[in-house]
């Protein structure tokens, strides 16, 4: 039959009873395919910059992610990777691609970018003032100063970085790395006021500033209240500010035996630094079982490779002073015990207290959000945790003019969150400064184009690695026990990113499926490596997947569903482990399915301004 | 064809058979056939059925001449024997392959041009005389590897792809295979696995000769309007008279079906084929009623599929030629080397 006479009788079927045909012109149907870009509060197109570091581009690799996260080197260190549970790698084999990793070999790697930076717009005489110079306040900057826009920086330390300066050790993040990518933001104009401890909100706004951005992150570390707690003062330290008066050198030495309460990355960062600064016994204790330890698996793992023993399920109950001076901690041995609902309660095991000794202690039991400085009286209203209301699209309180990001909106997250707010609040500010209705959000840039170059060829590399995951080289123990301030993680080598670059699924590279074109063959079916593509009959989702060739489990995976076709059935291919091969549009004899590149660019204040 | 390999990473639910292995286990090298292919289709059901009746590879053997369909047995059964014949000579092979070791399962591969054309005379004796195989005809009515003439199952109506017309009339394997004795005799359709792979299942348990003539179009050179082996004549013209289901042997059977509407044999091995008849006036045990049927469809312009006939009394090769029932190269010196009283006697019975 001709193609007409097939289209024609394609439109006469009666329309699919159940399933409805996935309407692929939805940009949210592919991006969530690509899981990595969609789990990444940034959005940024991760295989797409991948592509281009197994291929050498890596100017190309650092400007793609600059775009989207501002700051590739300093999150190619220490990014808390929402990315990397959610890859599709992760679920054919046990090691998802190491994206982060990959993403400081295009910082590493990369030539000049001045040429690339955005041309700064002439002034257009609105100021907006952001307190706080760390990540989300900087990419505000960032996207607003080419907009024209004067945008004033005020931090109460002596440089710009905010947290990614006062708590990450430098043994993590060189202060090389963080210095540049602070400083090119810096360096497209903004106005800053360093060593300016901001101490009311009203005087900000009072000078007259079209919009105020808070950015001041969660900075008050949460104190322990047990027994000898006041007798202790000179060798207890609140875990960020102890990092903080390390990252600025204001102390540079601990006691032999010190002690690191909690299970977070602070922790982490806070016994690594102790045992640099002349801690030699120095040990994790955490309350909780070591499963539910809050720190990153890898910043766990690291902390144990420098010889540091965790111990959990210990809950401490006093301080031992002697003298004044601490001799060490007693412990309360305690068991996980979980109720119907799953919540855990700590019951105690009944043994003896353990009694740790130690010179010092650093508490990193959490951190807080801290707000004295901002008056009750301003028409900013704090909610019942003595939170700012924050809407969460906007980025605005219920003070018109005062938009919140990073930690200081909604509570402690990581860099990558705050890059996000801070782009979000600089579409609504962006918006505010016009006048204009700030609900009224950029639409993402999306492209959809075929990759096909020839009968069986294809614009992308489709012959996937089988190799596993490849671990970063480190330094030298020894030496970098020695010296603070030496990287231990010395990042893949261009062979070893290759390498761990192709691994990676190409998942933004999508199956595309034509039900007019389709002759119901059954070649895809055959080929498919992971048995993801059926041709059934119709029904509700649940039965649906349930009668896959394999059935579709992860109700979070979504199903690919066609239209009807002249067999009465319809395709229905289950996304959830596809390889991205392509082997689906190699096989098919009518170019039914076509393999198309879905490129989303997260929409930003920029774009607002091409649309308007 | 594809120049990359097959990835090897497999969905990680998968089922495993009682062997532990998947589907993806019992696969070939890469196809190198068109895109689309009906025969690249009939090798994954081959894949299934084998899986499903955890046949351990080694006990299997694949023999086939020369064709498109011919070159398929490197696309499945990888740790598999197999052996690539001369043209149409591959049931002379498995003839003396089948006497030679009973105990492996022997699948026959081959193409309409294979089997109805220089094969056919080789044909005709390996179903004659039972050998306990599965022949399996890949039909698509023409020669693909010589750029698309006419086959001899090519059907007298069917056109070329010019529109040019066809002199002769066509063989019907299948009714041809009723004719000349094979005990199983099923017809598919490469694009219909839901009924190919039971009767492959059937036909890998039937101790015989076991027939299936599969239309397998072929995309390049037979698949346009006006010939009868496209994917879309086919389908609307097809007919199955049966549907088959395969029990295994300790699978409890559940009959839920109105009396008289299945059949329900027992086959050597102890398993089971249920045929739901689609077709109520359908007899699948007399072979003069299956050739009247297939040639009733065929007046019509359809064609009659599933399983059309089967008879599991006749014997197979071995049994008929009395031959001894273990594989020849397990015989001792004892067994073959008769001693001095023995050859006295039988060269006795000679004088």
């Amino acid at each position: 039959m001709r193609l007409e006479e097939r289209v024609e009788k394609m439109e006469k079927r009666p329309r699919a009873p159940y399933m409805k045909p996935t309407d692929i012109s939805d940009p949210n149907y592919f991006h969530k395919v690509v899981d990595c870009q969609w789990a990444c509060p940034a959005h940024t197109p991760v295989p797409e910059y991948i592509r281009m570091i197994a291929q050498q581009r890596y100017t190309e690799a650092y400007m793609i992610n600059w775009e989207s996260n501002v700051f590739p080197g300093v999150l190619g260190r220490t990014c808390d990777r929402p990315c990397e549970p959610a890859c599709r790698r992760g679920r054919i084999e046990e090691k998802p691609v190491a994206i982060c990793r990959l993403k400081r070999v295009a910082a590493d790697h990369r030539g000049d970018i001045e040429h690339l930076m955005p041309s700064i717009t002439p002034k257009n005489g609105r100021r907006v003032a952001c307190i706080g110079g760390g990540p989300a306040s900087l990419t505000v900057a960032r996207d607003l100063i080419p907009l024209g826009y004067e945008v004033v920086i005020f931090d109460r330390d002596s440089r710009g970085g905010g947290m990614m300066r006062s708590q990450i050790p430098a043994f993590r993040l060189p202060e090389s790395v963080l210095n540049e990518e602070v400083d090119r933001i810096l360096n497209f104009g903004a106005e800053t006021h360093f060593n300016h401890d901001v101490t009311s909100l009203k005087n900000v706004l009072d000078e007259n500033f079209d919009a105020v951005f808070v950015g001041t992150g969660a900075p008050k570390g949460r104190d322990i209240d047990i027994p000898g707690r006041s007798e202790v003062q000179d060798n207890f330290h609140i875990g960020i500010d102890w990092l903080m008066s390390v990252a600025f050198e204001h102390t540079s030495k601990i006691g032999k035996k010190v002690v690191v309460l909690g299970g977070g990355n602070t922790a982490m960062d806070c016994c690594r630094t102790a045992k640099r600064l002349g801690g030699e016994v120095v040990k994790v204790i955490v309350r909780s079982p070591f499963d539910e330890m809050k720190a990153s698996p890898w910043e766990i793992e690291d902390a144990q490779n420098e010889d540091i023993e965790i111990l959990n399920n210990h809950v401490p109950e006093k301080f031992l002073v002697e003298d004044g001076k601490l001799t060490g901690i007693v412990f309360q041995k305690v068991k996980p015990e979980y109720d119907e609902t799953g919540r855990r309660k700590l019951v105690p095991t009944g043994d003896a207290p353990v009694i740790v000794p130690c010179d010092d202690v650093l508490c990193a039991i959490g951190q807080e959000n801290h707000f004295p400085w901002i008056e009750r009286d301003i028409g900013l209203e704090f909610d019942e945790w003595d939170m700012p209301v924050v809407d969460r699209t906007t980025f605005q309180s219920t003070n018109p003019k005062v938009f919140f990001g990073g930690d200081a909106a909604f509570g402690p997250e990581n860099i990558i969150w705050a890059v996000a707010h801070g782009h979000q609040a600089a579409i609504s500010i962006d918006q505010f400064c016009q006048s204009k209705d700030i609900n009224q959000r950029p639409a993402p840039d999306v492209t959809l184009i075929s990759q096909k170059m020839g009968m069986h060829e294809w614009s992308y590399h489709n012959d996937i690695s089988n190799e596993e995951r490849y671990a970063v080289p480190h330094a030298e123990k020894m030496s970098a026990l020695k010296d603070i301030k030496l990287e231990v993680e010395l990042g893949f080598d261009e062979k070893m990113a290759f390498e761990e670059a192709m691994r990676c699924l190409n998942c933004d590279i999508q199956t595309v499926f034509d039900d007019v074109k389709c002759i119901e063959c059954d070649a895809c079916v055959d080929i498919c490596p992971v048995d993801c593509i059926n041709f059934i009959k119709n029904g509700e989702e649940t039965d649906v997947r349930s009668r896959l060739r394999v059935p579709a489990l992860d109700e979070d995976q979504s199903l690919y569903v066609s239209d009807m076709l002249p067999t009465g059935r319809v395709m229905v291919k289950d996304e959830d482990v596809c390889l991205h091969c392509g082997l689906c549009a190699e096989r098919c004899p009518t170019a039914a399915w076509d393999m198309s590149q879905f490129l989303l660019k997260e929409g930003q204040a920029k774009n607002q301004r091409q649309v308007a | 064809m594809s120049y990359i390999a097959k990835p090897k990473f497999h969905h990680p639910n998968l089922p495993r058979n009682e062997l532990g292995l998947t589907r993806r286990d019992y696969e070939g090298a890469m196809s190198t056939l068109c895109a689309g292919c009906g025969h690249d289709s009939v090798s994954a059901a081959i894949v299934e059925a084998c899986f499903e009746l955890n046949l351990p590879a080694h006990k299997l053997a694949k023999m086939s001449g020369i064709g498109c369909s011919s070159k398929t047995p490197t696309y499945f059964l990888s740790k598999s024997h197999g052996f690539n014949s001369v043209h149409g000579r591959m049931p002379s092979v498995a003839t003396g392959a089948n006497l030679a070791n009973n105990e492996l399962k022997y699948i026959g591969v081959s193409g309409d041009g294979d089997t109805a054309s220089i094969g056919f005379g080789q044909f005709a004796h390996a179903v004659r005389r039972q050998v306990d195989m599965l022949y399996i005809v890949e039909n698509n009515g023409t020669y693909g590897l010589t750029k698309g003439q006419f086959s001899a199952t090519n059907d007298r109506v069917s056109l070329g792809r010019k529109g040019q017309k066809n002199a002769f009339d066509s063989i019907d394997l299948a009714a041809i295979a009723i004719q000349l004795g094979a005990s199983f005799v099923g017809r598919g359709f490469s694009g219909d696995k839901e009924q190919l792979v039971p009767m492959i299942k059937a036909a890998l348990s039937h101790k015989g000769f076991a027939f299936i003539d599969v239309i397998s179009p072929c995309v390049t050179f037979n698949n346009h309007n006006g010939s009868t082996k496209s994917f879309e004549f086919f389908r609307d013209n097809e007919r199955s008279i049966t549907a088959t289901d395969y029990i295994a042997p300790r699978e409890t059977i559940t009959a839920d079906y109105k009396e008289g509407s299945v059949i329900d044999v027992t086959l050597h091995d102890s398993s089971t084929v249920r045929l739901r008849k689609l077709d109520a006036n359908y007899d699948p045990s007399d072979s003069a009623a299956a050739l009247q049927h297939i040639m009733k469809h065929e007046e019509l312009g359809e064609v009659a599929t599933g399983l059309l006939y089967l008879n599991v009394e006749d014997t197979e090769l071995k049994e008929k030629m009395d031959i001894v029932n273990v594989p020849l190269n397990s015989l001792g010196v004892t067994e073959l080397r008769p001693d001095s009283n023995k050859l006295e006697s039988i060269n006795k019975s000679l004088r």
